[in-house]
């Protein structure tokens, strides 16, 4: 089941691994997206620390790590065209795999119906 | 107008909505961001199309000499009174003929930037239009109201204005303009480029200026506030017009190389700092005569201790408003005051202030991006060609 965080990403869990990307809402909010910085495979993150940046015309955004783990993979297709980032931000344009250390912050995440009413 | 969050509304603010603007606040207005196109899409369709903005937000004003209208005396008269506040020729600008210029602290300092106008009219010799950044209007009519007390008369356009009434200001840029603008305005696709003349649309008297903010061909056109929505609502039926908001506006003019008074210009900053040494007319060179007049020169002969030069990003990332820019020995030689993402250039681009020693052409730099230097080097502006009307 697709979780969100406050601050707009979504996290996929599969197994013990989670797809992460940032929300639709979140990169209509962005607008054009210019710029993708992801971290290196291997990285580990701790839940909320800053994890990629993603820019727009207008402005510079930093995306936490919405659960605790170890990068496994990075999109690099976002990095090398990051307007596909709006084409599809909650499908193909995900920003990183990561494999968590802690599956239970998940539980703590929104589901899709709770994530809806926040940005309403 | 004014809505609940106490933030004044121009007269396009209803156009606006219509049109799908996201608001935002904006020198104490309410004012369009983007619309539903975004900032992309805006500012290449203005490189290539024609963008309309509101910039009703900035400060219009007629300040008026105490001789009789109409003549050369009374032109000469109010140029004296206004040349005692910036460093511009405006005693020799010809009929309808206008200049970018800079009012200064007495330190050399720039207060604000603003346009200043002699009307085409035969009687209204002796009148100058001014128009001035929303942010500085207060400060500066005060200014200019203080200082100049007992030789000239500041007229703002607002309800208490009886010459002028209250105006909008409708800016139209970009390679398609002038022939958008002629099908409603007929005559304005010959006009000078930095030239100003009066037009006339269903009834309504404009003040038409060939200028803009963009690096593009285009227009300033000033119209009584109650036929403002109507005029742009017209324009935008013209099937090369979309409007455009201040988020295009700012990387439109960021490529075109020009500064954003607050940012890349301010209190502290001298038109030689600056990188605007145009500003200075010949005599004025000569004569002085103008506040910090004394630094400012001296800076044009000798150079300044730092200048305000482009800086091109290497990669994709780019560096915003406030980054450090380093030597590549990590010393710090300047401040990125404008900066973010090309999209004409389709790269980042940045412009800010660097020590005179680093600031040839081609020098390599760091930019502290997130804690980590981003190479970059010194660049020529503007980075987009500038492509005004030149007849």
């Amino acid at each position: 089941m697709k979780k969100y965080t406050e601050d707009h990403e979504w996290v996929l869990l599969e197994g013990d691994m989670a797809t992460i990307g940032i929300s639709e809402h979140a990169a209509g909010q962005l607008g054009d997206v210019v710029f993708v910085e992801l971290p290196a495979v291997g990285a580990k993150f701790k839940q909320k620390a800053e994890m990629a940046v993603v820019e727009s015309v207008k402005a510079a955004s930093d995306v936490y790590a919405p659960v605790s783990g170890e990068i496994v993979a990075v999109n690099q297709a976002i990095v090398d065209d990051p307007a596909k980032v709006n084409a599809d931000p909650e499908g193909a344009s995900w920003f990183v795999k990561i494999k968590l250390s802690n599956k239970a912050e998940l539980e703590k995440l929104m589901d899709a119906v709770a994530y809806k009413k926040l940005i309403a | 107008m004014t809505d609940s969050a106490g933030l004044k509304r121009t007269p396009l603010h209803d156009v606006h909505v219509a049109l799908g603007a996201k608001m935002v606040p904006f020198a104490g207005y309410e004012m369009p961001v983007q619309f539903a196109d975004g900032v992309l899409k805006e500012h290449l369709w203005t490189r290539e199309n024609a963008g309309l903005f509101d910039v009703s937000h900035m400060g219009q004003a007629f300040l008026n000499s105490r001789l009789p209208l109409g003549t050369d005396e009374a032109h000469k008269d109010v140029a004296a009174a206004i040349e005692t506040l910036v460093p511009g020729e405006i005693s020799k600008l010809k009929k309808g003929a206008m200049r970018y210029s800079v009012l200064l602290n007495e330190d050399g300092g720039i207060l604000d930037d603003l346009m200043i106008t002699r009307p085409l009219r035969d009687d209204a010799q002796g009148r100058l239009f001014l128009v001035v950044n929303a942010a500085c209007k207060e400060q500066d009519f005060a200014l200019l109201r203080e200082t100049l007390s007992g030789r000239a008369e500041l007229e703002i356009c607002d309800a208490h204005s009886k010459f002028a009434g209250a105006r909008a200001l409708i800016a139209l840029q970009g390679p398609k303009a002038a022939a958008a603008l002629e099908t409603i305005a007929p005559g304005v696709a010959t006009q000078a480029f930095m030239s100003m003349a009066p037009n006339e649309w269903k009834g309504a008297y404009l003040i038409v200026s060939r200028c803009g903010y963009t690096g593009e061909d285009g227009f300033e056109i000033s119209i009584r506030e109650e036929s403002a929505a109507d005029f742009a609502r017209a324009l935008l039926t013209h099937p090369d017009v979309k409007p455009i908001g201040l988020g295009a506006r700012d990387s439109l003019r960021l490529e075109a190389g020009l500064c954003l008074y607050g940012h890349d210009l301010d209190q502290t900053t001298s038109p030689v700092e600056g990188n605007i040494s145009f500003v200075l007319g010949k005599r004025r060179r000569e004569e002085g005569g103008f506040p910090g007049a004394d630094r400012i020169l001296k800076e044009a002969a000798r150079g300044p201790k730092r200048l305000r030069v482009g800086l091109q990003p290497e990669g994709r990332a780019p560096a915003r408003e406030g980054a450090e820019i380093q030597s590549l020995d990590g010393e710090k030689i300047g401040v990125v005051t404008s900066g973010g993402f090309g999209p004409t250039m389709n790269a980042p681009v940045a412009m800010g202030y660097i020590d005179a020693a680093h600031a040839k052409t081609g020098t390599r730099v760091h930019l502290i991006v997130r804690d980590k230097p981003l190479a970059a080097s010194v660049a020529d502006m503007p980075f987009v060609p500038h492509r005004y009307y030149r007849g």
